[in-house]
């Protein structure tokens, strides 16, 4: 099936288009030296809110930074935050949805009301808590606290899609077929029903991924998120945004690749769901 | 002794009684073919005897014996070396017996890789050789499709080559043509009583449908509300039932009154409210399964029936 898949895949420019751009993203996450010219920490106030110039193609922002330098570096901080957090949001999603899918029972019952639970709380006020804790703590700020606030809040809508495709899967005939012909229980979930739900959970991940990025902008405009002297898109945003007025073009770099990089995913997502469905080729 | 004889087995799901106390055998190279309306429990008894059952079902009793074994009380480790091998299934619905994300060879090929340990290649030449058994044309193209590329009857034939991987000695075919056109339906019964002779392999037919059963069958057992009514030669049944359900549908007249509710049993005989029969001793008392020679019937008035020519 991996290989029929691909073959589809191979064919599509919507799997090619938003992949190039990635792989552009993710070159600029792992070596920024390549694009950017400047050194982001260049800044100097004498030149703050420069406008595009030849030296500067996307101008200075208020601290007198290079807008493009900042934006490429920027890049691995968002990226990495938005793709651990899915990661670990999906990880925790695929457990908790198969286990309460294919057992059943009073397990279900546990671990879907544990799903309500923290559906029900909400993102930002649950991170602000433990985000403040961690800092509290004295424990620095990397991407982990917010990699794990966000991955531990935000893997629920994925474990009910699961939850509700194994469900599914479990009823159909060819699960009864699978073991009819004596195939155990981890062959029969790990073969015959999480492929069935690999493909809702990736397009319900893709959009994750794309809000855990715009999340972390968030946090990281509020204070809790991502600091200085880390560079993220989030925080650029909402520096910049205060002065718009005078200056566009401080907001105008990082929302871009923002926004290009979600559309990338969620083109992504939609390409592999696709392909994963034999009947949509 | 039988292949598989299945004695007084009972099944419950939750407090309902589903199964109370079916017994049927089948014998080496025989096709039986177990006939009643639906939810008189057929599908429960293969589920049962394959040992499938969805929870919240479970046995509550009797006794599976395959070739002298009690399948019910093997370790599920012994069980599911049965399951294939021994005893396999087919399934009323293929579209959804088989799996839409797997190519059909794939899912032929699967069992022998994993039971067997074939490779790749021998498992997909395999899985050519079965199609070409169930008589797929063009087999050798056809292996790489997927099952929605596949009409109803090629795609019944497809999960009957998964059912035969491993060569079991039991095939039991729940309804295996109620989803199929009529002509369709003929092809795959003519096929299954091919492969039964050539392979020496006893089938256990279900089926609500007498056509399907005079075609193909060598015996017959009839259910009634989770017992099995009455067990004969199909030629011994059509001549003369002995119990007045299998009567009635010979008949082919519309049988007074609804099925029972398996949750509100009637008392004595399940079928004593639409009895033409019925007794006294119907209402209060169960009958037990006679002996008739050869053939057996539950029903007090077994003999007076066998022997009535209103019942034929």
């Amino acid at each position: 099936m991996r290989s029929g898949a691909w073959r589809a895949l191979r064919r599509r420019p919507v799997f090619w288009v938003p992949v190039a751009i990635l792989v552009v993203v993710l070159a600029m996450a792992v070596a920024p030296r390549l694009f950017a010219g400047a050194d982001p920490a260049d800044c100097t106030l004498d030149r703050s809110m420069a406008p595009p110039s030849g030296a500067a193609w996307f101008g200075y922002d208020f601290q007198g930074c290079d807008v493009f330098a900042r934006t490429v570096y920027g890049t691995r901080s968002s990226l990495l935050v938005g793709v651990l957090a899915t990661a670990l949001a999906g990880l925790i999603a695929a457990g908790v949805g198969m286990a309460s899918g294919y057992l059943g029972g009073w397990l279900d019952s546990v671990l879907s009301r544990l799903t309500d639970i923290v559906l029900g709380i909400p993102l930002l006020l649950a991170a602000i808590v433990l985000l403040h804790r961690a800092t509290a703590n004295g424990s620095g700020h990397g991407i982990w606290p917010v990699v794990g606030t966000l991955g531990i809040l935000g893997w629920t809508t994925a474990a009910r899609v699961v939850r509700s495709s194994v469900l599914a899967a479990r009823q159909q005939d060819y699960v009864q077929a699978a073991r009819m012909l004596g195939a155990g229980h981890g062959r029969i979930l790990v073969r015959h029903i999480a492929p069935n739900a690999v493909a809702p959970a990736v397009v319900v991940l893709t959009i994750t991924l794309g809000t855990f990025i715009a999340s972390e902008a968030t946090l990281s405009f509020l204070g809790i998120g991502l600091r200085a002297p880390s560079i993220s898109w989030g925080g650029d945003i909402f520096a910049a945004q205060a002065r718009l007025r005078q200056a566009w073009w401080p907001l105008i770099w990082p929302s871009t690749f923002l926004a290009v990089t979600v559309l990338a995913f969620i083109m992504l997502g939609d390409a592999i769901r696709d392909a994963f469905d034999p009947r949509s080729r | 002794m039988s292949l598989l004889d299945v004695t007084d087995l009972r099944v419950a799901f939750g407090p309902t009684t589903v199964l109370s106390g079916v017994s049927l055998h089948l014998d080496p190279g025989e096709t039986l073919a177990v006939l009643g309306e639906s939810g008189s429990g057929k599908t429960v008894t293969a589920q049962a005897v394959m040992g499938i059952l969805d929870p919240p079902a479970v046995v509550v009793g009797g006794c599976v014996r395959y070739r002298g074994q009690d399948l019910l009380t093997l370790p599920e480790r012994e069980r599911r070396r049965i399951r294939g091998r021994e005893i396999a299934m087919v399934f009323q619905d293929a579209l959804s017996a088989l799996n839409p994300v797997f190519t059909v060879g794939y899912q032929i090929g699967e069992t022998l890789r994993i039971r067997d340990g074939l490779s790749r290649r021998e498992a997909l030449h395999r899985a050519v050789e079965l199609m070409d058994q169930v008589r797929i044309p063009a087999a050798r193209q056809r292996v790489h499709e997927y099952p929605h590329q596949f009409s109803g009857g090629m795609r019944q034939r497809v999960s009957i080559a998964m059912a035969l991987a491993l060569d079991p000695a039991v095939l039991i075919a729940d309804e295996p043509t109620t989803a199929l056109d009529v002509t369709v339906q003929a092809q795959i019964l003519d096929l299954l009583g091919e492969l039964r002779r050539e392979r020496t392999m006893a089938l256990m037919l279900i089926t609500h449908d007498l056509g399907v059963v005079a075609q193909v069958a060598d015996r017959i057992a009839v259910m009634y509300a989770g017992r099995v009514v009455e067990q004969a030669d199909v030629h011994q049944l059509f001549r003369a039932p002995a119990h007045p359900y299998t009567a009635a549908l010979l008949r082919g007249a519309a049988i007074s009154g609804t099925p029972p509710s398996l949750r509100d049993l009637p008392s004595g005989c399940a079928f004593h409210p639409r009895c033409r029969y019925a007794a006294a001793v119907c209402r209060t008392v169960a009958p037990s399964t006679v002996d008739l020679g050869g053939r057996s019937a539950a029903c007090h008035f077994a003999r007076e029936v066998l022997v009535d020519p209103a019942a034929r």
